[in-house]
């Protein structure tokens, strides 16, 4: 059935006297017609895979154009050398954000969340926090039903595609959604997690895609990046009791108005933005693509 | 959306449209030519031809010709296993006329002489649409056991075909019909609930005015 608002995902989460991640799970039971340990498993499988992603990283390879790979790597000794001015946990963010992108680049196997340009956002976060803070799997199942149910909502109300609705669509989405996972497993209150969906997404607003060459690499890789830290303070901001003064689902509508507004140019079209650079043009013209 | 196209698939990058998608065309071509494919011509057309290499698109249609899903590491090295299991392949481009942008044409040859062209685009998340079979227009997406039947355009035939299903207890989920011309070359697609037994699909096969029948059984390992 698909939840319309996060309004009625956090009012059947009241009304039925369940944790909000658990409403998210019955409904995909009902519409699935599925038994609950199936979703589970089928979740728990999904962590495995970034999990596994992450696990299989391999810093020297690069993507079909030559043009993504190492980077993650790079940042790697860069933690190691205590030479990182975000700290320890920001920065093996960064990394793991990094990492997923390249794999993604590289024609490795990753996870699309939501899709597969933005897929290391949640998993960087989730990633380093399970480990800084001992946090089980089954929790961690838990806040991807939660990130799941608030992503629901905005492809329902809005999009989860760059072509529909720029990367505010993606990235900006991923951002929301991992928000609201690292606000569960602070152990903060629904209203929180709303709270924190709805500033990842606002801060994220009119973000354009602009892919160089129409390659899912530049600028994707990176931006999974500012997606990943970008929820990281807005789960901190709502944990802290900072609320969004625009409501949840206003802002989502507010995502689907902007990338209504958006130019073509600027929806996964590989024409306007950095797609528009001089050295962009000279990477099409060495790559030999051609062009309509 | 089910909260597993919100989270998933779990696929080889980097794109869900231009590779996962790409993948599953290759597959459910394969599984509609119901042999092992020998030869194939794939042309890309609009932006799987522009940016079709740079996201491993045509690797993707070999993979999935091969019997890939899109989980599968090998999709990067499909060329090479293609060549090694003697499987012939062509990559070309192509203007469609009308089409998607991610869209491709495929003309595969089956290890026993059977021949299939099809027409299909990729949707975005990783689903797709098959648009064209043998140049008639079709439209489904593989989420179900698919019939299609290629028949002379004449009375009886969806009765027939309909009464078959009865019998064997396959409901119909969606069911669409056309045709080339009055009484020329007619297609029927029907999306079902359960899995048509073969027993039923070469009874099919043998029926007058009957020109093709060919199935896709979203179940089977390809």
């Amino acid at each position: 059935m698909a939840f319309k608002s996060v309004e009625e995902l956090l009012t059947l989460s009241q009304t039925e006297n369940n944790p909000l991640w658990q409403a998210v799970l019955i409904d995909d039971i009902t519409d699935r017609q599925v038994a609950e340990s199936e979703s589970i498993e089928k979740m728990n499988y999904l962590w495995g895979k970034m999990q596994d992603a992450s696990k299989n990283y391999d810093g020297n390879q690069r993507s079909n154009s030559g043009l993504v790979g190492g980077d993650g790597e790079k940042m790697k000794v860069a933690i190691k050398n205590n030479a990182t001015i975000s700290g320890s946990f920001i920065s093996e963010v960064i990394s793991e954000a990094l990492k997923m992108g390249e794999c993604n680049a590289c024609m490795k196997c990753i996870v699309a969340a939501p899709t597969a340009g933005s897929c290391g956002v949640l998993p960087s976060v989730l990633i380093t926090i399970a480990k800084a803070n001992k946090i089980s799997d089954e929790e961690i199942v838990k806040s991807l039903y939660v990130s799941a149910g608030f992503g629901q909502v905005i492809a329902t109300r809005a999009s989860i595609s760059g072509a529909e609705g720029g990367c505010q669509a993606e990235i900006g989405s991923a951002s929301a959604m991992a928000s609201a996972a690292l606000v569960f497993l602070k152990g903060g209150t629904n209203e929180m997690m709303a709270n924190a969906c709805a500033m990842a997404l606002k801060s994220l607003l009119g973000l354009v895609c602009d892919p160089v060459a129409g390659l899912v690499e530049i600028p994707c890789t990176k931006r999974n990046v500012i997606g990943a830290i970008n929820a990281i303070s807005c789960a901190d901001m709502a944990l802290a009791g900072i609320t969004s003064k625009i409501p949840c689902d206003e802002v989502i509508d507010a995502m689907a108005s902007v990338g209504n507004l958006m130019a073509s140019s600027l929806k996964e079209t590989g024409e306007g933005g950095l797609a528009g650079t001089p050295t962009a043009k000279e990477i099409v013209k060495r790559l030999n693509i051609k062009k309509d | 959306m089910n909260i597993f196209d919100i989270l998933g698939p779990v696929m080889v990058g980097p794109s869900s449209s231009h590779t996962a998608g790409a993948v599953r065309i290759g597959s459910v071509t394969r599984k509609l030519l119901a042999e092992e494919p020998q030869k194939a011509e794939i042309f890309l057309h609009g932006s799987f031809a522009l940016t079709g290499e740079g996201h491993g698109t045509d690797k993707a249609i070999v993979a999935g010709l091969l019997g890939m899903l899109p989980d599968n590491m090998n999709i990067p090295k499909s060329f090479e296993i293609a060549k090694k299991a003697g499987m012939d392949f062509a990559i070309n481009t192509i203007e469609l006329r009308n089409a998607h942008p991610n869209s491709a044409l495929i003309k595969v040859t089956g290890e026993k002489g059977r021949e299939l062209e099809v027409v299909a685009s990729s949707l975005g998340g990783g689903r797709i649409e098959i648009c064209q079979i043998d140049g008639i227009d079709t439209n489904f997406g593989g989420d179900y056991n698919t019939l299609i039947v290629h028949n002379v355009d004449q009375p009886g035939h969806i009765a027939e075909i309909t009464s078959m299903l009865s019998h064997k207890s396959v409901n119909i989920a969606s069911m669409h019909l056309s045709r080339d011309i009055r009484g020329g070359y007619a297609v029927m697609v029907i999306e079902c609930d359960q899995q048509i037994p073969d027993i039923a699909l070469s009874w099919l096969t043998n029926l007058e005015g009957i020109i093709k029948v060919t199935y896709y059984n979203k179940d089977e390992e390809v």
